[in-house]
């Protein structure tokens, strides 16, 4: 393998990692989603201050992602943000709303109302994880597209990656697509509920409703996710070999078994799922599950995009022109920049250490609705 | 083809509501969050709980504007892709690396210690309270590094070749893309006149405390520090504006010819302070003024620190026209020429793509070299006239003239408000001073707009100096829907500032009723 390769992998590696903290955050999202259920208003007080304290990692990771992928695979940033238009545009649409929504809620002088505010952010609860969960589907379902770098030469219609009229919306219409992005939103949901019984103290009420809906989520989370994977690997695809586009049915079952120490990641990580599933659900007095649940979604999506995109697998595949499709290796920066960004990656443990360590600092006790009316900023 | 063009424009629209969406929280935050520093470290320093009060005071204005400028640039970032996909490919290999970066160190700085900076005050000591608050100062600054940098590197491209077998440009030296003159420039103008913006927003709110008479010492103590930080700021931001004429007259002639309206120039060309173009100011190219007010050879001044340069006008960069030293009429390369020169390039990629597709590896490198020789001028190919190149001057000029005027003026105002906070001056208690200081808070922004209106407009028809117009930018959408999300966000942002403003009005006004300095 030459430094190219090693570095696209290299990259494609921190996409995928990106990707899983991504969707390990959508706890917000899902949290966000009941939000607007049957509770108090101090219980609905406190789960959107518990989430409030913690929305801009969730957001901020979703920059990153899309900053590390135009950084390292451009070809992706223009073929499918420009293509898949209002897919994306619905995407930032939702997250724009949650960004002011926390802020804005209960000041006085809001115009619009809690409830407006609390109906943004279950609107980015529901559509930003299906939407996510869609895109993500894209990567192994593909999308009507062509590249064709020459028409960048024709001055009347210069735009080199074409996609099909419908942009994005189609993506959005799509069942498979639509599968994963439902097992997004209640594994998102299971992850919040979980979140609460870790983040919320006090109320044994409270956290045993909770209880019962990580197990209610978690199961439809469950059933969705195993009919996403039988699918998946019922799919064909396209593998890049000697230069040929080649059509391979089961190709993300080949790449499973392939490279069988992904395999292994994806077992541990369902089985750390379940098991975060099932004793929060069972075992009254356990804190933990949003930790074992979600670094175990968070391997298994890993996994996910490692085998859309190792193995010379197109990761997105067009469904209109094989030749056209997106691997890891025609649609990555330069080696040049690949290196530099390389150099600057060299940083990520540093910026994980002062998250972990600022987090431990501000959630060694859990949120009660005291310490809300003690403090000055509320949401 | 008129599709095109109307998908060009309502992107462009697109990307100008957002971008100037941002800019209108942005340099606050940007401001605001050194001030808000600055106010803390007195409080740790002095041990003085008004200083803590008056810091939560400021810090909750702060996290309202924060929301609305993180919402507005999540947008801004996507729409590179979504919006502009051809040029996401053609330089996203150098263009997307200062993207990520500012995520990756900027951004999750930024978030992490804002919570801390908001929640925290009892939850971990007072250092390190006071170390996250100025961590997040440092984050906002960061994070205006690299996408400034990115946007330097439009206006003036450095550091990268052009790879004719992906038809895009490759990075080939890092550090000079983000150590480019035009950079530096770039972001001490832009991070310093966020100083400066936020240091009259804290005057005019002061100045509205002590016009009712409430918070009267919280309000004199945040009129110091804001006059103070605002004049510093306003000072380097005079500084680098400086810096940035003389780095557009050399890497964006026309732009200057266009914020001057200097069509045909001179040898010792005059610098219009203020003027009045004339309609059709391009038929009277020696006199395009329907009034004005010069500055005898300031232009010349300005850039070559002495009285005898020559600076082109628009005519003159067109013909390629320029005057010598020993002072003759000298011809270079004219934009007809230059557009010849795009239209080689472009005929010689062509040729490389036929060849490489018949495997001919000799007419391959001959290709190749033409189109390294010929690639400076590759984006004149484009343009089906010489004009095209250049920008609408009435905009360019009135926005660099309004930046100029108001800078001006709030530069006199900072030194006065400084001079009078520090000396405890009656003038604090005179009205119309008061009332002056708010009304600064509307003229600031009207300045800082137009600087970008001035940045963005002026290098017209570029996306990227002289390389990709922006019709060649774009991505294959239909122009309805670029036009349908174009209102959706311009509905949003707006219902979205109304909110802001009526939030901060609100929260001004109830928490003046009470004493600052005592909040907890």
């Amino acid at each position: 393998m030459d430094t190219l390769a090693i570095l696209q992998s290299y990259w494609w590696l921190l996409i995928a990692v990106l990707g899983a903290a991504l969707v390990f955050l959508l706890f917000v999202q899902g949290g966000q989603s009941m939000l607007m259920c049957r509770f108090s208003d101090d219980e609905r007080q406190l789960m959107a201050n518990s989430l409030g304290r913690k929305w801009e990692f969730t957001y901020t990771t979703l920059v990153v992602f899309g900053g590390a992928f135009f950084a390292s695979f451009p070809l992706f940033y223009s073929t499918s943000f420009g293509g898949a238009y209002w897919l994306w545009m619905l995407i930032l649409l939702s997250f724009v709303l949650q960004a002011v929504s926390y802020e804005f809620r209960r000041k006085k002088g809001n115009i619009y109302g809690t409830r407006v505010y609390d109906g943004f952010l279950m609107f980015n609860g529901l559509f930003g994880c299906v939407l996510l969960g869609v895109a993500v589907g894209t990567l192994f379902f593909g999308g009507a597209f062509t590249v064709t770098r020459t028409n960048i030469l024709d001055a009347g219609s210069p735009v080199i990656s074409q996609w099909a009229p419908t942009h994005g919306l189609e993506a959005i219409a799509c069942w498979k697509n639509l599968l994963l992005g439902f097992a997004v939103f209640f594994l998102a949901r299971t992850m919040a509920a979980m979140y609460f019984i870790n983040n919320i103290g006090g109320d044994k009420d409270f956290t045993a409703r909770m209880r019962r809906k990580v197990l209610v989520n978690g199961l439809s989370f469950a059933v969705l996710f195993v009919t996403f994977l039988v699918v998946l690997m019922l799919q064909p695809g396209y593998r890049v070999v000697a230069g040929q586009t080649l059509s391979e049915p089961n190709i993300y079952l080949h790449n499973l078994l392939g490279m069988w120490w992904l395999a292994l990641i994806m077992v541990l990580g369902v089985v750390a799922v379940l098991y975060a599933i099932f004793r929060s659900a069972l075992d009254g007095s356990w804190r933990a599950g949003i930790w074992f649940g979600g670094f175990g979604a968070a391997a298994v999506v890993a996994v996910l995009f490692l085998i859309a995109g190792y193995g010379d697998t197109a990761y997105l595949p067009s469904t209109v022109d094989p030749e056209s499709s997106l691997t890891i290796a025609n649609s990555s920066s330069s080696l040049f920049t690949l290196r530099v960004m390389s150099w600057v990656s060299i940083l990520v443990p540093f910026v994980l250490a002062y998250i972990a360590y600022t987090w431990y600092k501000m959630n060694n006790t859990p949120l009660t609705g005291q310490e809300l009316k003690d403090d000055s900023h509320v949401y | 083809m008129n599709d095109l063009l109307s998908v060009v424009d309502w992107s462009r629209a697109q990307f100008a509501l957002t971008a100037m969406y941002h800019w209108l929280f942005v340099p606050l935050t940007i401001g605001l969050s050194v001030i808000v520093a600055i106010m803390e470290t007195i409080y740790v320093r002095t041990g003085q709980e008004r200083w803590k009060g008056i810091t939560k005071f400021w810090m909750t204005l702060f996290g309202i504007n924060f929301a609305c400028g993180v919402a507005t640039g999540l947008i801004l970032e996507f729409e590179f892709g979504t919006n502009w996909s051809n040029y996401s490919w053609f330089v996203g290999d150098i263009f997307g690396a200062p993207l990520a970066i500012e995520g990756l160190l900027a951004f999750f700085m930024e978030a992490t210690f804002v919570a801390v900076m908001f929640f925290g005050w009892k939850k971990v000591s007072k250092r390190f309270h006071l170390l996250s608050t100025w961590l997040v100062a440092l984050g906002v600054s960061l994070s205006a590094l690299w996408i400034l940098v990115a946007n330097a590197w439009m206006q003036s491209p450095v550091g990268m070749e052009f790879d004719p077998a992906q038809m895009r440009n490759v990075m080939s030296d890092f550090g000079a893309v983000v150590l480019s003159p035009v950079a530096i420039n770039k972001f001490f103008h832009a991070v310093f006149s966020g100083w400066a913006l936020a240091g009259i927003f804290v005057i005019g709110v002061s100045s509205w405390l002590l016009l009712r008479k409430r918070n009267v010492s919280a309000a004199r103590s945040s009129m110091l520090i804001g006059a103070c930080v605002g004049l510093a700021g306003m000072l380097v931001t005079f500084m680098t504006g400086h810096g940035s004429a003389v780095e557009v007259a050399r890497v964006q002639p026309m732009k200057l010819a266009a914020m001057e309206g200097v069509y045909n120039g001179s040898v010792g060309q005059d610098l219009t302070a203020f003027g009045i173009l004339k309609p059709d100011a391009a038929a009277t190219p020696d006199d395009p003024m329907m009034f004005a007010i010069d500055l005898p050879k300031g232009l010349s001044y300005m850039i070559y620190m002495h009285g005898d340069g020559f600076v082109p006008g628009i005519n003159d960069l067109i013909a390629g026209r320029t005057i010598n030293e020993a002072g003759d009429t000298v011809y270079g390369l004219s934009y007809a020429d230059k557009r010849e020169i795009g239209l080689a390039a472009r005929q010689a990629l062509r040729d490389y793509a036929e060849a490489s597709k018949a495997g001919d590896a000799a007419a391959m490198e001959a290709a190749a070299a033409s189109v390294k020789e010929n690639f400076e001028y590759f984006g004149y190919g484009y343009l089906d006239n010489p004009s095209d190149a250049v920008p609408p001057v009435g905009m360019t000029f009135y926005a660099f003239h309004i930046m100029v005027l108001t800078g001006g003026y709030l530069l006199l105002f900072l030194i006065v408000a400084a001079f009078a906070s520090y000396r405890k001056s009656k003038l604090l208690e005179r009205a119309w001073f008061l009332w002056l200081g708010m009304l600064s808070v509307a003229i600031v922004w009207v300045c800082s707009q137009s600087g970008w209106v001035l940045a963005e407009v002026g290098r017209q028809p570029w996306v990227i100096q002289d390389l990709m117009p922006t019709n060649a930018a774009i991505s294959g959408i239909q122009a309805s829907s670029v036009q349908l999300t174009f209102w959706i966000f311009a509905a949003i942002f707006t219902a979205l500032l109304i909110a802001e403003i009526s939030i901060m009005l609100r929260y001004i006004n109830t928490a003046s009723k009470s004493n600052i300095e005592t909040h907890d």
